[in-house]
């Protein structure tokens, strides 16, 4: 029983530190997140009303429309981790001994086991070529250690050999990198925020739908949108100023927020990410005039409310626009949508427009002629709201990452052996890569090695 | 002269390079090839000359940019990096054939933006105006660049493996001595994955960073990021199978040809069918 016990443990482990689950996996994963590019992640109405019942349910039990929260590919990391996990856990310690307990004395056996070994046409004392061909190494490759046996001399030189350990820095950086995303998924949240202008808020909506705390309140000043020759949006900015109780915070009023230059105030950071014109607020001017006298009334007038005209109409403006053009393509200027309600009568909803179209104005009204001066825009701003105290650790991991895979890709570690005894001397090396390019500089080495 | 004249030229330096390189395996003659690197040389001197050129023309028209910035000019800025590569390659190992597997992806490229892709000269949106599209793109395709080398490689390793197949006394067996060996190729499809899998991590940790700072998120599955993962998945899966006995040589090529594919479609398949986030056309 304890065998076969043992024997199950084994093959597991086995299992988990086996090269081809990674490579498995790896194209498991490879070939899953195909799915979630395809299929719309978070789908929307419109997106849902394509596909058929069966799809729908199909799709939503395999966790198709969350496919990269789903329970299976959360599985496949997991199981990617623990496998790298186990691989590292399994060649390390030999890889660590290369590393910290180097072969300092070239033997018979260890030398067959060598690529590149040349015999030097030297001759002389031992201790006096010991010497030189210590200083020379020291010169041209690296300081080497000395051990005496058997009365033959041994030097041992190395370079680079941490890189051997560069696969497993990699290894670690990818495990660091999930901890900072558990991180930021624990300890964070990403909300979405509109601020009309003027106005100011204190919570944020975070995704997942709670409502968020920000412990200060934040005013958007201003909002404004530059644009190019070509009609291309050149610049997107909101003034914010960060208050607490009340007061706006030293070094945090009026800060300009454009896309690429976000706002971070105690952690959370605050990014432009669209923006609209919002009609609360908005006030809209209007011009009334008697047919007859031709004496003009100015009346301003926000969305929505009823405004009482001279003769006992009313008046209420639904929407409007700075520019008719793309409404109305014979026109131009600021229009509105109104609903006009003559003494006594029924509501009438039209259409007006600016002075000039006068005669268009006309049309409607009754006793009087009624156009649209304009209104006094005003905007929201959309902030991408962030925290994430993970995202430290995961640029930690990132660096850790791309310092790793240099350290296994362009770093080779290079070991150089010289034996001094009566029958001469041996040199021999090896390099952990590129074993064309190390033949070379070997042969190179044998030759000022000979010429001392 | 203009930007765009240069261009042309350099589209037409990469068609002859191609041409002397078909010469060159068709005649059998090696000394034909330099001809052929020469070629491509200045096409890519030239091309140099031209993007620089075309960065002036955008300081010129007063918002000015690296010329890093829609789909016309990432295009250009891939068949350059393709042949930079390449001409490293060739510099160093000297096996002109690989010119006539790899230098086609450059002309077809170069053939591609001057033909038919808008090549007029915008001005930055608010969402590409940062220092970190150039790192971004630089490195992302630098890496997709490595990965054109190697699959053109790994092409060349599947076609002599099958000509070795048929045996030399075939028409085609005299192509073979135009070849690198087996090992050498698998090892040079090895040697660029190893060039272009930093470099796609560099590109991969340079737009997290850059979406991070932008949108506060360095990661939000959006199909272009999926795919660069994918890409990358593709390429760990490569350099794990070289040291893992049964997936050296054929299965490697395959890999890197599917890496390949994975990577163009990351590059032009995302933006052309799929959408997201990242719809400059880089």
């Amino acid at each position: 029983m304890t065998t076969n016990k043992r024997g199950l443990a084994q093959q597991l482990w086995d299992f988990f530190c086996s090269l081809r689950l990674t490579i498995f996996l790896l194209i498991g994963l490879a070939l899953t997140s195909i799915i979630g590019t395809v299929i719309q992640q978070g789908p929307q109405r419109e997106y849902l009303a394509t596909l058929s019942e069966t799809k729908i349910r199909l799709y939503s039990a395999l966790g198709f429309f969350d496919m990269y929260h789903s329970w299976w590919f959360i599985l496949l990391l997991y199981l990617l981790t623990l496998n790298l996990i186990c691989c590292s856990i399994k060649r390390l310690p030999r890889v660590w001994k290369i590393v910290s307990e180097p072969v300092l004395v070239m033997d018979e056996t260890f030398q067959k086991s060598l690529t590149n070994v040349k015999e030097l046409k030297l001759r002389g004392a031992k201790p006096e070529l010991k010497d030189k061909l210590t200083a020379l190494l020291r010169a041209e490759f690296a300081n080497p250690v000395l051990t005496e046996r058997d009365g033959e001399y041994h030097l041992f030189a190395q370079k680079n050999p941490w890189c051997r350990l560069g696969v497993y820095v990699v290894h670690l950086s990818i495990i660091i990198i999930f901890i900072g995303a558990l991180i930021g998924s624990f300890f964070g949240y990403k909300g979405y925020v509109n601020i009309p202008e003027g106005g100011s808020i204190t919570q944020v909506a975070a995704r997942g739908g709670n409502v968020v705390d920000l412990g200060y309140e934040v005013r958007c000043e201003k909002f404004s949108v530059s644009f190019y020759d070509t009609g291309a949006p050149k610049e997107f900015k909101s003034l914010l100023t960060v208050l607490e109780k009340g007061q706006p915070v030293p070094g945090y009023k009026d800060v300009p927020v454009i896309v690429n230059d976000p706002l971070t105030y105690k952690g959370i950071t605050f990014y432009q990410s669209s923006y609209g014109p919002t009609d609360e607020g908005a006030k809209y001017r209007i011009t009334v005039r008697d047919r007859k006298t031709g004496a003009p009334t100015k009346l301003e007038a926000r969305q929505g409310e009823r405004v009482a005209l001279p003769g006992g109409a009313f008046l209420s403006v639904m929407e409007a626009t700075q520019d008719v053009r793309p409404f109305m393509k014979e026109f131009d200027g600021p229009g509105a949508q109104v609903e006009f309600t003559p003494a006594g009568g029924k509501p009438q909803p039209f259409v007006i427009l600016s002075e000039k179209y006068d005669s268009f104005n006309a049309q409607h009204g009754d006793d009087l002629i009624i156009s649209f001066d304009g209104m006094d825009q005003k905007y929201f701003t959309g902030l991408q709201v962030a925290k994430d105290p993970g995202v430290l650790v995961v640029w930690l991991g990132c660096l850790l990452m791309v310092i790793g895979i240099c350290m296994a890709f362009f770093m080779s570690h290079k070991r150089i052996w010289a034996r001094i005894s009566n029958d001469g001397v041996t040199v021999g090396g090896s390099a952990s890569k590129n074993p064309a390019g190390f033949e070379m500089s070997f042969d190179e080495l044998v030759q000022k090695l000979n010429k001392v | 002269m203009s930007s765009s004249n240069l261009f042309n030229v350099t589209m037409i330096a990469y068609m002859v390079s191609t041409c002397i390189f078909f010469a060159m395996l068709a005649s059998r003659n090696k000394a034909v090839g330099l001809a052929g690197t020469y070629a491509a040389l200045f096409g890519f001197v030239v091309q140099t000359v031209a993007i620089g050129l075309r960065w002036k023309e955008s300081y010129d028209q007063g918002h000015g940019h690296a010329p890093l910035s829609n789909l016309y000019e990432s295009v250009v800025f891939f068949a350059w990096t393709i042949v930079l590569i390449f001409l490293v390659i060739d510099f160093k190992y000297k096996y002109r054939a690989i010119g006539f597997f790899v230098i086609p992806f450059a002309l077809f490229g170069m053939a591609w933006a001057q033909l038919s892709l808008d090549a007029g000269i915008q001005p930055l949106v608010p969402a590409l105006q940062s220092n970190w599209l150039v790192y971004h793109v630089i490195t992302c395709f630098l890496g997709y660049a490595a990965f054109a080398v190697a699959c053109g490689i790994s092409i060349m390793y599947l076609l002599r493996e099958k000509l070795e197949q048929n045996g030399g006394n075939s028409p085609a067996g005299g192509l073979l001595s135009m070849f690198p060996s087996m090992r050498m190729l698998d090892d040079l499809n090895y040697k660029a994955i190893m060039v272009g899998f930093p470099l796609l991590t560099l590109g991969i940790v340079t737009g997290a960073i850059w979406a991070n700072y932008a949108w506060g998120t360095y990661w939000s599955w959006d199909p272009k990021e999926t795919w660069s993962l994918i890409v990358w998945f593709v390429y760990a899966a490569f350099l794990h199978a070289r040291i893992t006995r049964g997936w050296v040589g054929r299965r490697a090529a395959i890999l890197s040809i599917v890496g390949f594919a994975a990577t163009i479609f990351c590059y032009l398949g995302v933006n052309l069918l799929l959408s997201g986030l990242h719809s400059y056309g880089g």
